[in-house]
């Protein structure tokens, strides 16, 4: 294989099969966004430090700017786009409503991914819930009300 | 944002793995947090990335007291893995302390082992590192050098190694097994890093293409009781240390009988404290050993304009460090 040549990549992304061949150097951000036109996972620093990537790989939270997208190749993918629809928002979505847990919104799909996941690990009190999302970064400044809706949807 | 493209290929046993890597300019990647950054930030520029990440080589075991933690074992899974929190909370704290809960599921046992320096002259394209660019010189000697090292360091180089579990595992005595063209070897994992000295672009002691494939922890379930990572850093969450402090003490009668103790953040590598460890040795862990303790730690450090503030830090944080074990039951 040359330099920047292309590999071929399967991803289960929300339940659907995606086939495609990708540089192998793409990150799987780049991919949902670029390639499959996915863009509700964002772009924030690319460095894995800001958390607006975040998707959830077999159930686990991962950043997608820091994930080679082939390296990936196989696995089960679930992005903003595959919680909750407009009629019918997922529970920790209505709670970020309620709480307003957001302002400009970039941050969110991110907040929401990896606020499922942290609610899968069972955070015991509010400490826990901010110390587990810490990966994710609000420039806006919304953490106090994003635990709130966190906490509320875990039950604390 | 993004580096020079680079040939990609995936392996599934470890002999493949050492057959691509021996080709010069190949990087190997495992959960890829770190390699990613320093391929986008122009640290590195891999000809080929040799994917790993497939080898079966993640398992967390518990056996007859022996914790064998497999390379490519994600951080998360080695956090939460009840022998661990369990014999070795050290080790579970220790990573809970590092990055973020995303990263944590990325990370791998060898990857952070392995992470480069965060020191900003090595990540920044641009500015002097001798680690990145051998030879150009080191822009943090005179420069922003808040961050650097107390101990180890050299005119070619200050730049700290910044792994948590590094440090625990250094207080334990842990051993790491690589695999290479000599087939396996296996040996202390301080034994793993250099010095800079003079070569500040070399890491480790591992030869070209060589693969950490686990780390060992023989026998240390006896400082369960007694064990703790302090960390000190700029924030309270997902930032690297500024100063911290692995320590485990076993206590019979009163008396310590043992002391593992290792200080990240202030060398270029998880720095032993020997010297605090053996004044702490048959006596009772009461004011005036920690103390003690606490002086030793920092003999011989050496600072630069803007990290002399560390060397207190580490010396009261080798105390709470005390204070916290040593009073317990």
């Amino acid at each position: 294989m040359s330099p920047g040549s292309s590999i071929s990549v399967s991803l289960k992304i929300n339940g659907r099969d995606h086939e495609f061949s990708a540089p192998a150097c793409d990150t799987l951000l780049d991919v949902l966004r670029d390639k499959l036109g996915m863009t509700g996972t964002k772009k924030g620093c690319d460095m894995g430090a800001c958390g607006a990537c975040t998707v959830l790989a077999d159930g686990r939270r991962i950043k997608s700017c820091l994930a080679l997208a082939a390296s990936y190749d196989g696995r089960s993918i679930t992005t903003i786009e595959g919680i909750g629809t407009l009629n019918n928002l997922h529970p920790l979505q209505a709670a970020f409503i309620r709480h307003d847990a957001l302002q400009c919104g970039y941050c969110t799909p991110g907040q929401i991914l990896s606020g499922l996941a942290l609610l899968d690990e069972k955070p015991a009190d509010l400490e826990a819930i901010r110390e587990g999302m810490s990966g994710n970064l609000c420039r806006c400044g919304a953490h106090p009300n994003i635990v709130a809706a966190i906490a509320e949807v875990a039950g604390l | 944002m993004s580096g020079p493209s680079f040939r990609y290929s995936r392996v599934a046993n470890a002999h493949d793995a050492l057959i691509q890597a021996s080709r010069p300019g190949t990087a190997f990647l495992a959960g890829g947090t770190d390699l990613l950054q320093l391929w986008k930030a122009g640290a590195i520029a891999p000809a080929a990335v040799v994917d790993i990440s497939r080898l079966p080589l993640d398992h967390v075991e518990f056996v007859d007291g022996r914790l064998s933690l497999g390379a490519l074992a994600r951080l998360s899974d080695v956090a939460s893995h009840l022998d661990v929190t369990r014999y070795h909370p050290l080790i579970a704290r220790a990573i809970l302390a590092s990055a973020s809960g995303q990263i944590r599921n990325m990370a791998t046992v060898g990857g952070n082992l392995l992470q480069r320096t965060r020191c900003a002259y090595f990540r920044k394209e641009g500015l002097a590192c001798n680690k990145r660019t051998p030879g150009c010189g080191c822009g943090a000697l005179a420069g922003e050098n808040r961050q650097a090292a107390l101990f180890g360091a050299s005119a070619s180089c200050v730049a700290t190694h910044p792994s948590d579990l590094a440090v625990a595992l250094t207080a334990l005595d842990a051993e790491v097994e690589v695999f290479g063209a000599e087939g396996q070897r296996r040996f202390p994992l301080r034994d793993l890093y250099r010095l800079p000295a003079e070569t500040p672009e070399r890491d480790t002691h591992l030869a070209a293409g060589e693969l950490v494939t686990g780390i060992n922890i023989p026998n240390a379930t006896r400082f369960a009781a007694r064990s703790t990572y302090l960390k000190i850093r700029d924030r309270a969450s997902f930032e690297f240390a500024v100063v911290s402090v692995a320590a485990v003490l076993h206590i019979e009668n009163g008396r310590i009988v043992e002391a593992g103790l290792a200080a990240g953040g202030v060398a270029p590598l998880p720095w032993r404290l020997t010297r605090s460890e053996a004044v702490l040795v048959g006596r009772a862990p009461d004011a005036r050993a920690i103390a003690a303790a606490g002086d030793m730690a920092i003999e011989h450090a050496r600072p630069l304009d803007h990290n002399g503030f560390k060397i207190t830090l580490l010396r009261n944080a080798v105390i709470r460090a005390l204070q916290t074990i040593g009073g317990q039951p």
